[in-house]
């Protein structure tokens, strides 16, 4: 559903820019234009970025599109877009190829995606490795007693397969980061439609386990602070764990431009570290990145 | 004048026509479109990994069987909840009821079936799933029993009201008949009334059958998705994936013209096939008891 309503707002956005830019015609020949296009994960954000800052600044134009991280680097590459955005770094080859092209790839931490692991707080359990959550959702374990908890079945719930938290809880937990795994989600693993479904469902039932963004998680649940591997230190997700590397379900989000950017570009990327642009991370449920 | 008067007869019942036809070329244009988008599906995935029981279509894994039994599970339960209640709450409008509590009952009913489906599901996530994990000590409340109840609700309006116009359409001389015999007013019920509705009240079953095959919301918020094959009767108590589920919760989702996409038209289909197959065995037995009727009639 949130897709919908982001389609729905690309388009209006997209329908809105041509018609004010027409409208305007060649009077306005002061306006800039930024491109940006790439992960679907940040495209959200990307668009609330772009509405704030066109709202503050009418002689710039901003055209956000998704696509996935793979095509918003290979545009820029290309040379048909000013900033690609990508929920993963930039890969050896893709650099190469731009090279290639005669474009350098210059790279920016915008904002950063941690996903915190919820249950009940009727459920004692408070720490789980990754693998013990990989096992979860794999089906290898199916009751709670087998990590230290009450006992009762575990009842999995996941974002459905099309969502990017989806797919990164997958490769990350799941597969441990392991791109030869194939390991997947257990079949009885609840699929809900949207980040509320999980939420509500969490809240209700002390089987349950879910997964979520950080940003979305409210305080009413508990979550479950993790450790990379048996032994080590169990982290809870929080803004300075996040940032400092040490909870490991996240991931840092990424824009690259073509070399150093100048003039709008930079005015805007310089705009997008500011508190106040990253006041707009908060509240899309991604986790600020520190200013220094 | 007269003239006139023919002419713009001419228009009208042409367009009354018109009307009337334009129904079977949407039906025609929406299978043509179906067919069109979801048979490629055979070329592009093995009938045998059709007949998979593992959908994971991010992974490329397309078992199409989990959904079916989903949907029929839920549809299963949903008909064995709105039927006897439904037809149940037609006979007491219909045939008990005092005029004014049929008065207050009827609109009532109505009112129930312009109930957004999306509200019940609401009420399904906060309060029946929450209500019947304790209830029933389920691991959780999101089931095919759940959607089973919430589907039966939906469709409880649409076979009362088409099954109570069918046996108010039955000629009072039928039951005075019946009664001058003797029988009680169960037995002219049973033996009488129903049996004179018949047509009408298998239409009320079928109706209700395919809003419940059809709906989707309330399903995709109360039934879990997890797209587990169901094997015996004891899955009505846990989670399912319906087809309509899956296609409302992918399709905004995938790249058009992909696998992915033809798959979900290929489902699409596979639904109107289902819905067609409930209409086609409902109008063979109306047409059966029409032609009994009849010879015992002649």
């Amino acid at each position: 559903m949130k897709h919908f309503v982001v389609l729905f707002l690309l388009s209006t956005f997209i329908l809105t820019s041509c018609a004010s830019s027409s409208s305007q015609g060649s009077s306005d020949s002061s306006a800039t234009y930024i491109e940006n296009k790439g992960s679907d994960t940040i495209v959200n954000l990307a668009l609330a970025w772009a509405e704030r800052y066109q709202s503050e600044h009418l002689d710039v134009r901003i055209s956000v599109t998704g696509g996935g991280s793979g095509t918003g680097i290979a545009s820029l590459i290309n040379g048909t877009v000013d900033i690609a955005n990508a929920s993963r770094s930039i890969k050896q080859e893709e650099i190469d190829e731009a090279q290639a092209n005669g474009i350098d790839p210059v790279e920016f931490v915008i904002a950063r995606d941690a996903i915190a692991v919820i249950v009940n707080p009727e459920n004692p359990v408070n720490e789980l490795t990754l693998k013990q959550i990989s096992d979860i959702y794999s089906g290898e374990i199916t009751n709670w007693t087998e990590v230290g908890g009450e006992d009762r079945p575990i009842v999995k719930l996941s974002r459905e397969t099309n969502s990017g938290t989806h797919v990164y809880f997958l490769e990350i937990v799941l597969r441990l980061g392991n791109s030869e795994d194939e390991t997947l989600f257990s079949m009885d693993t609840l699929l809900l439609p949207s980040s509320e479904g999980i939420i509500v469902e969490v809240r209700q039932n002390p089987n349950a386990i879910g997964y979520d963004g950080l940003g979305y998680v409210p305080d009413d649940l508990k979550m479950i602070a993790i450790a990379e591997e048996e032994g080590g230190a169990y982290v809870l997700p929080s803004i300075p764990t996040v940032n400092d590397k040490s909870y490991p379900i996240a991931r840092d989000l990424y824009m690259y431009t073509n070399g150093e950017p100048t003039g709008a570009i930079k005015e805007y990327l310089d705009w997008i570290l500011s508190p106040e642009a990253q006041e707009i991370v908060a509240e899309l449920g991604f986790v600020p990145v520190d200013s220094e | 004048m007269e003239k006139s008067l023919n002419w713009r007869e001419f228009v009208i019942t042409r367009s009354i026509k018109a009307s009337g036809y334009s129904a079977i070329l949407f039906v025609a244009l929406i299978f043509f479109f179906l067919v069109r988008e979801g048979l490629p599906t055979f070329g592009e995935v093995e009938s045998t990994s059709l007949l998979n029981i593992r959908w994971y279509p991010i992974e490329d894994r397309f078992g199409i069987l989990p959904l079916i039994t989903g949907s029929i599970m839920v549809t299963f339960g949903a008909t064995l909840i709105a039927v006897p209640f439904g037809i149940g709450t037609a006979i007491y409008i219909s045939e008990i009821a005092p005029r004014w509590v049929r008065e207050i009952l009827k609109p009532l009913v109505e009112l129930l079936g312009g109930l957004p489906s999306v509200v019940l599901g609401f009420l399904g996530i906060l309060v029946l799933s929450p209500f019947l994990r304790v209830f029933l000590d389920l691991p959780t409340g999101l089931t095919a029993f759940t959607g089973s109840l919430l589907l039966g609700g939906i469709a409880v309006p649409t076979v009362v009201s088409v099954a109570e116009d069918a046996l108010d359409a039955v000629p009072r001389a039928y039951r005075e008949g019946a009664w001058a015999l003797g029988a009680t007013r169960w037995q002219t019920i049973w033996r009488v009334t129903l049996p004179a509705a018949r047509s009408g009240v298998i239409t009320a079953i079928m109706l209700g059958i395919g809003r419940a095959i059809g709906e989707t919301m309330t399903v995709m918020m109360v039934t879990g998705n997890a797209p587990v094959l169901a094997t015996a009767l004891g899955s009505l108590f846990s989670p399912v994936r319906t087809m309509t589920a899956t296609i409302a919760a992918e399709m905004g989702e995938v790249a058009s013209g992909s696998t992915h996409y033809h798959v979900l038209f290929f489902i699409g289909m596979v639904l109107f096939l289902i819905s067609l197959g409930v209409n086609i065995a409902a109008s063979s037995v109306v047409f059966r008891a029409k032609k009994r009727a009849e010879r015992i009639l002649s």
